[in-house]
């Protein structure tokens, strides 16, 4: 590993030392990270390893308990995030923090509208949005309402506004957990063209792939120590979860042993009334099969999972479960059924923020904790609590820990843990290993596996392609709302998925321009 | 380019495809309301005349204003329970300043006619004060508005009764107003009674407040989503005050004209009208779950409450009756908001 030797001057940002501790529990340890200007910078480390934590310090939203920043040799420390803003560091928040009942326009200019005497300048800040999102290739009308948007271009829009604030420091905090290929691909073209404007970026992010594609250097934390920095021609993937894990890790994939049965569920010219509209899904699903859904943003896959749980408004479609007409018009109907979905944006949709990990983990699964008088029972709800916190590797003190606490991949493993314990018979799963690290998404492929085999059925939405080749026995893909193909796992190719899900993209062709 | 074909089609593809039985659900609390209306006008056509039209704007003016300064605070996520005091404080305050030289029994004996604005200003500023510390003990100590509020309702009653209980005549209602007092509330304009002018003003000037200024997009942001405003460099402390400040402006302007309205003032004065203010917010579409409403919403809010119970006791209607019918309005439109956002379009 390489020394840090060199004058801090040298740097555009030097961090040095920090230390900080909640609630007594040290979780960055004297870490160290140095970027020089025009460089891309990846943060890596396992989830709670204490990436965020260090950015937040950096924002001036958490004071760190010891150490220092360094600006070009300059120390600074900011208060707060105006002050961090106003002095050139913006950041794209690992948690998507935005007005979702507001405007685009009003979202990206937040805390510092352009103003005519007493006025907001609305047609400046039009102007102003027009042409970022022109010089980012975005396609998006600035004054739709952000909850009319899916969760991917919510955070285009997220790194548009932290592009727009022109900072010699840009922190990107998972941008990419819920962009697809083409989006990532466009992130990439504005984080390379910043690079070379000498912007200094720091970029975190749990996939490998995306890791060796774009970044310059690579510093990795393990428990809120800093482990190393090296060169990204220096690294191996091996090499770098190893740093990460503190020891080999040999596959990425378990072994995919379940054996698909006979048809369990089947759905039939599955259509929904509001867009985004999904036109006529027919398909089915083997007991004990693990179905992969592969599309680009748009496609529908979110709605289909939400179409099949009772969560949107159907135009036609029927539903049948070993060869049974079922009624999932509601969610509570479809979780009567004996189904889960585990939603894209659990965040905002799954979570109990201020209540702990045992109540977030059981909470949907309350009934089964009665004991013969009515009465939850208390020491039943720990041992399934703590089970789960030992088998997804939940980094936390306890299982009182309120959620809100735990770092933004282990909050999506107590999310995961919830649905299994409520031991559905067929899982939707959307995103299922978002944010999740390369040590723990490996315990979550196993657990899928392991369900399959014991007679669950299981779909799952997944942007990852190696994931969804890894562990999927067929791939359906979809594109435009429409399906426009099933292909058999171990027969296809990225290239023919790709193909596949941009099969329909031509109909609306005219719309592009 | 990918996201660009989606937003067209929901923005396109949604509304053209919302049927008759969205719109209905939509609009459910609106057709309500307007049948009872209806049901006043076929029982009691003399309903519709330019008279009771009249009385109704001027028994909606006041509360509208009342119903600007909770819906800011409702828009934050919060509620006010103190407004009803407030405004009986600037009742009590501005009636205890402005009563007619040659009355009996004044609550300052010596004290000269005052110009009009002075008394005004000072109900303005004790409420703009008293709101300001329950903005800031909600921003600061992050208690919830409800209990905040109601600690300050009942210490506001308390000091309010002193206050009033300190006159030269003792606790007694405070009547026998200036003229020119009396004729500024009450009077008219062009055949236009002024109260109402007045409370178009208002409405105005709140309305560019909410859409057009950095404060009200503010107030929305941080209503809306809290923790997105701070990390985007809003001072979420600021804003509360201001959000605050402007409610205690309203409450101190309402209790002004509410004591001419009513033509005496004491410490009861106001009792129960946040409630009523509350109501009409809900009714009018600002959202409990914070971030969302709109002026527009206020003034149908306030409007429709003022209509159906003007309307009810003019048609002869039993006031027990009333309160039924009220208060499953407020249930309704309740329960009819949420809704629309639980289903997803
Ligand atoms: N506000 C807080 N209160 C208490 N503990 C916290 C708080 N924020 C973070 N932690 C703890 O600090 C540790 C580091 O969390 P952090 O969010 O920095 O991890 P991370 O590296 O970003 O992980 P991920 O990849 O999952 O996002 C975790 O163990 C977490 O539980
Ligand atoms: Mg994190």
């Amino acid at each position: 590993m390489r020394e840090v030797f060199h004058l801090q001057e040298e740097y555009l940002l030097s961090i040095k030392d920090v230390c900080k501790s909640f609630s007594g529990v040290k979780v960055l340890k004297n870490v160290c990270l140095n970027i020089k200007a025009g460089t891309i910078h990846s943060l890596m480390g396992e989830n709670g390893a204490g990436k965020s934590t260090l950015m937040k310090c950096l924002f001036g939203i958490y004071k760190q308990d010891e150490g220092a920043f360094y600006f070009k040799g300059e120390p600074f420390n900011f208060t707060d995030p105006k002050h961090a803003l106003e002095n050139g560091v913006s950041m794209v928040h690992q948690e998507l923090n935005q007005v979702t009942k507001r405007t685009i326009t009003d979202n990206i200019w937040l805390g510092r509208y352009p103003t005519k005497g007493f006025f907001v300048d609305e047609k400046k800040m039009h102007g102003d949005t027009m042409s970022l999102f022109k010089r980012l290739n975005i396609h998006l009308d600035p004054k739709t309402r952000l909850d009319q948007l899916s969760v991917s271009q919510r955070q285009m829009v997220e790194i548009a506004k932290a592009v727009s604030y022109d900072a010699r420091i840009i922190v990107l905090d998972e941008p990419t957990s819920s962009l697809t290929s083409h989006e990532v691909e466009m992130l990439f073209a504005i984080m390379r063209r910043l690079r070379d404007e000498g912007v200094g970026i720091v970029y975190i992010s749990h996939k490998m792939e995306e890791i060796f594609q774009v970044s310059d250097e690579v510093t990795i934390l393990r428990d809120g120590s800093y482990i190393g920095t090296e060169d990204i021609k220096d690294l191996t993937m091996e090499k770098i979860v190893n740093m990460m894990v503190g020891r080999d890790l040999d596959d990425r994939f378990p072994p995919k042993d379940n054996e698909p049965s006979d048809v369990h569920m089947s759905v039939k010219n599955l259509s929904t009334r509001y867009s985004p509209i999904i036109h006529d899904v027919n398909f089915e699903l083997r007991r004990g099969e693990i179905l992969g859904v592969a599309g680009l943003v748009g496609a529908g896959r979110t709605e289909m999972l939400e179409a099949i749980f009772g969560a949107r408004t159907l135009k036609s479609g029927e539903i049948y479960i070993d060869g049974k007409k079922i009624d999932n018009s509601t969610p509570h109907k479809a979780i009567n059924n004996k189904f889960a979905l585990l939603t894209e944006e659990r965040r905002e949709t799954g979570l109990y923020p201020i209540a702990d990990i045992t109540f977030n983990s059981c909470i949907s699964n309350i009934q089964a904790y009665k004991n013969k008088i009515g009465f939850l029972d208390d020491k039943k709800m720990k041992e399934d609590t703590d089970i789960q916190i030992k088998n997804m590797r939940i980094k936390t003190p306890n299982r009182r820990e309120k959620i809100r606490s735990l770092s933004g991949g282990n909050q999506q493993k107590v999310i995961i843990g919830r649905w299994l314990l409520t031991n559905p018979d067929i899982l939707l799963l959307d995103e299922p290993t978002r944010g999740i690290d390369v040590g723990a998404k490996y315990e979550i492929y196993q657990l899928i596996i392991n369900l399959a085999k014991t007679g669950k059925s299981i779909i799952v939405v997944s942007s990852e392609m190696p994931e969804l080749l890894g562990i999927t026995n067929r791939i359906m893909v979809m594109s435009n709302g429409y399906v426009s193909g099933t292909v058999n796992t171990d027969e296809t190719t990225q290239r023919e998925i790709f193909n596949l899900s941009t099969k329909y993209l031509n109909n609306n062709r005219e719309a592009e321009v | 380019m990918i996201s660009l074909e989606n937003t067209i089609q929901r923005k396109f593809m949604g509304k053209s495809k919302e049927n008759w039985k969205d719109l209905i659900v939509n609009n459910a609390i609106y057709i309500v309301i307007f049948s009872i209306i209806l049901f006043i006008v076929i029982s009691e056509p003399s309903f519709v005349s330019l008279a009771v039209f009249k009385n109704i704007l001027t028994q909606s003016s006041v509360r509208l204003i009342l119903a600007f300064g909770v819906g800011g605070i409702i828009i934050l996520q919060g509620t006010d329970l103190s407004l009803g005091r407030m405004v009986g404080f600037a009742a009590v305050i501005s009636g205890s300043l402005l009563q007619r030289p040659d009355y009996a029994n004044r609550f300052y004996p010596h004290m000269d006619q005052l110009p009009l604005i002075v008394p005004l200003l000072a109900a303005i500023a004790v409420c703009s004060f008293f709101s300001a510390v329950n903005g800031f003990v909600v921003a600061q100590f992050k208690i919830h508005p409800f209990l905040a509020t109601m600690g300050m309702m009942i210490t506001l009653y308390g000091i309010l009764s002193i206050y009033f209980a300190s006159g030269a005549p003792g606790p007694q209602p405070i009547g026998g107003f200036d003229d020119r007092y009396t004729e500024l509330v009450i009077g008219s304009t062009l055949g236009i009674p002024n109260i109402v002018i007045i409370a178009a003003i208002i409405s105005f000037f709140i309305w560019v407040l909410w859409n057009k200024t950095t404060f009200g997009k503010n107030m929305y942001a941080v209503g809306g989503n809290p923790e997105a405003a701070k990390v985007s460099g809003v001072n979420v402390m600021t804003t509360f005050l201001l959000v605050y400040i402007l409610a205690g402006v309203m409450y101190g302007i309402g209790g002004f004209l509410e004591a001419a309205r009513i033509g005496s003032a004491n410490n009861g004065t106001g009792t129960g009208y946040e409630l009523d203010a509350i109501a009409a917010c809900v009714v009018g579409g600002i959202s409990f779950s914070g971030g969302i409403g709109k002026v527009s919403g206020a003034i149908a809010g306030v409007l429709m409450f003022t209509i159906i119970s003007y309307g009810m006791t003019f048609i002869g209607m039993d006031q027990y009756f009333q309160y039924i019918i009220k208060g499953i309005i407020i249930v309704a439109a309740v329960s009819l908001d949420t809704k629309k956002y639980l289903k997803k379009s």
